[in-house]
């Protein structure tokens, strides 16, 4: 009896101060966030007045929140895939017999240690129309100049390429971290049968991956559909709204124009739609993986 | 001849894609040694043949001529990301080992559900939560302090140090506690005394990720702080405006991601050993 109370006790010493702060620092504002989303709070009336749904019903027509959302499924979809199939790529590359393979292994992480926004300043000098160099080095071969920042496809081009600079490596450490944990047996067997390469890939080490891969793909899923911080450091959004994302919207609707309650109800919106699609893709995934290896 | 083939295209992807992680920190650094002559006169890359290398970037940085303050910036991130870590991995791996040791049940909720509610905060976009913690700090008196800033890090640290741990956890021997309490140790007992020091290395991959994630974060710096707390990320971007000193730019990001490279030196490391396959499954 005494024992059992003891280890009780025990339980909710290791599990509760973790649980109560996230508890604390998140629910009561995710709560709060709700309750102001059904009210007017603006720069010019700051406050929790009651106006039922309104914000909510402007919000169905609000072209501009839309576009943001599909724009962001699409960039978000897109620049994960391209991490993915990149990342396996370099994973593979330097899983086995390569020359200074330590020395790869380090430079291609970096990229994801470095500060997303800090880089991305440096990219839009980059990407500068005429003193940057990627229109200098394209002119050497006779291309260009293009207007990477300031045409809207090329505004999303240039985010999606820092995206997938900044996060290939994610993927790379993934499938590499799976990659070296992998048995020998099924590789000795492939070889046995006089496999090549590209079916040792295909009915080994691809099916063998397949959990790997479904996890990273949902945590950078999860990671880019948060994507701004590259939106605001090299376009601001622009030219015009071409470039904004859901998160980038938001945040200059609440924290830019102080439209606080329009912008929870854009907040609350956005967060049960991401939820939604998330799981919707989880599934997707996992039979698209494990169905077809299975 | 195709074993050759096959091996010149492996090399040439793996260069090719070397030059392309490269070329931002190589364009950062030889920006961070130009003046505006050799900004505004088009695209420079080799210094003495194409401009004239100064020092005025990295002079700037530690209150130079126009007086850039780089150092109160570098100081208030190294404190902030350094507490919030400190906590969230404390609180993560507590959390961590009694969800893979103890049953909990609170109703209909159990185990599973709770380790998916740590992690799930990872879903949450910053922009959702930063209103109500814009209110919230203001509230409490914390906007524009460290300490607001580190509560709200938590937030964004905990998750992953839930998730790295538990499944380190998960992977340690059950029977290893049960020796321990034989000898007499109490639950606390053997949690310190036998299993945190096996778990040594699951919670240094979880409180580099901790340090990456925290160091990078912009979004709640910028919104959560003003003038007094000026975090990395803040100040480097305040100097992206319209006329922007490319050179103190460049010299002032190349030294914030500069601890960051020895990051990835740690992660490879334990790659190569296979701890982190463990901890990342």
């Amino acid at each position: 009896m005494n024992r059992t109370l003891g280890l009780g006790a025990y339980k909710q010493i290791f599990l509760l101060p973790g649980l109560l702060v996230l508890l604390a620092i998140v629910l009561f504002p995710l709560l709060f966030t709700v309750r102001v989303s059904l009210s007017g709070w603006d720069a010019i009336s700051p406050g929790l007045n009651w106006i039922g749904i309104k914000n909510y019903q402007d919000l169905v027509g609000d072209q501009r929140f839309w576009q943001a959302l599909a724009r962001l499924s699409f960039m978000a979809v897109t620049t994960v895939l391209v991490q993915y199939v990149l990342g396996f790529g370099l994973a593979l590359l330097v899983w086995r017999e390569i020359r200074f393979r330590r020395f790869f292994r380090v430079l291609f992480l970096i990229p994801m240690m470095t500060t997303p926004v800090i880089m991305s300043v440096i990219w839009r000098t980059i990407f500068h129309e005429s003193l940057g160099p990627a229109n200098d080095v394209l002119h050497w071969i006779g291309l260009g100049p293009y207007p990477w920042l300031t045409s809207s496809g090329w505004a999303m081009a240039s985010i999606m390429i820092v995206e997938v600079w900044e996060w290939t490596p994610f993927m790379f450490l993934f499938m590499l971290a799976g990659l070296v944990s992998l048995p020998r047996e099924p590789f000795l067997a492939a070889a046995i049968d006089g496999a090549g390469p590209v079916r040792t890939f295909f009915n080994v080490t691809f099916p063998l991956l397949a959990p790997v891969s479904i996890g990273a793909i949902i945590i950078r899923l999860i990671e880019a559909s948060k994507i701004m911080e590259t939106v605001y450091a090299l376009t601001s959004g622009g030219p015009g709204t071409a470039t904004e994302t859901s998160a980038y919207y938001i945040y200059i609707r609440g924290l830019r124009d102080f439209d606080i309650g329009y912008a929870s109800a854009l907040s609350i919106t956005y967060l049960v739609i991401m939820i939604v699609l998330l799981t919707l893709i989880v599934k997707c995934l996992v039979r698209l993986f494990i169905g077809r290896s299975v | 001849m195709t074993g050759n083939l096959y091996r010149i295209l492996k090399y040439a992807a793996v260069v090719l894609w070397s030059v392309f992680v490269v070329t931002p920190f190589l364009w950062a650094l030889t920006t961070s040694f130009k003046t505006i002559n050799g900004v505004t006169g088009g695209a420079t890359y080799i210094p003495w043949l194409q401009y004239k290398p100064s020092l005025d970037g990295w002079h700037n940085l530690f209150g130079g001529s126009s007086g850039i303050d780089i150092v109160h910036p570098y100081i208030n991130s190294i404190i902030v990301t350094a507490s919030a870590s400190l906590i969230s991995i404390v609180l993560g791996t507590l959390a961590a080992y009694g969800l893979s040791r103890f049953d909990y049940r609170v109703g209909i909720v159990k185990n599973g559900d709770l380790v998916f509610f740590f992690i799930s905060q990872r879903i949450m976009p910053p922009v959702v939560l930063a209103i109500p913690f814009f209110l919230m700090l203001q509230w409490l008196h914390l906007l524009d302090t460290r300490l607001g800033l580190v509560l709200v890090y938590i937030v964004l640290l905990l998750p992953i140090a839930v998730w790295i741990m538990v499944d380190f956890f998960n992977n340690i021997p059950r029977q290893i506690n049960e020796m321990a309490m034989l000898d007499g140790c109490t639950p606390l007992g053997a949690f310190v005394r036998v299993i945190l020091p096996n778990s040594l290395p699951g919670i240094i991959v979880a409180g580099m990720f901790c340090l990456v994630f925290g160091w990078n974060d912009f979004f709640f710096a910028f919104t959560l702080t003003f003038t007094n707390v000026q975090l990395l990320p803040t100040a480097i971007v305040s100097l992206n405006s319209s006329v922007t000193p490319w050179w103190s730019l460049s010299a002032a990001a190349l030294i914030s991601v500069a601890p960051l490279v020895l990051v990835a030196f740690l992660v490879e490391r334990f790659l190569s050993r296979g701890t982190l396959a463990g901890a990342i499954r």
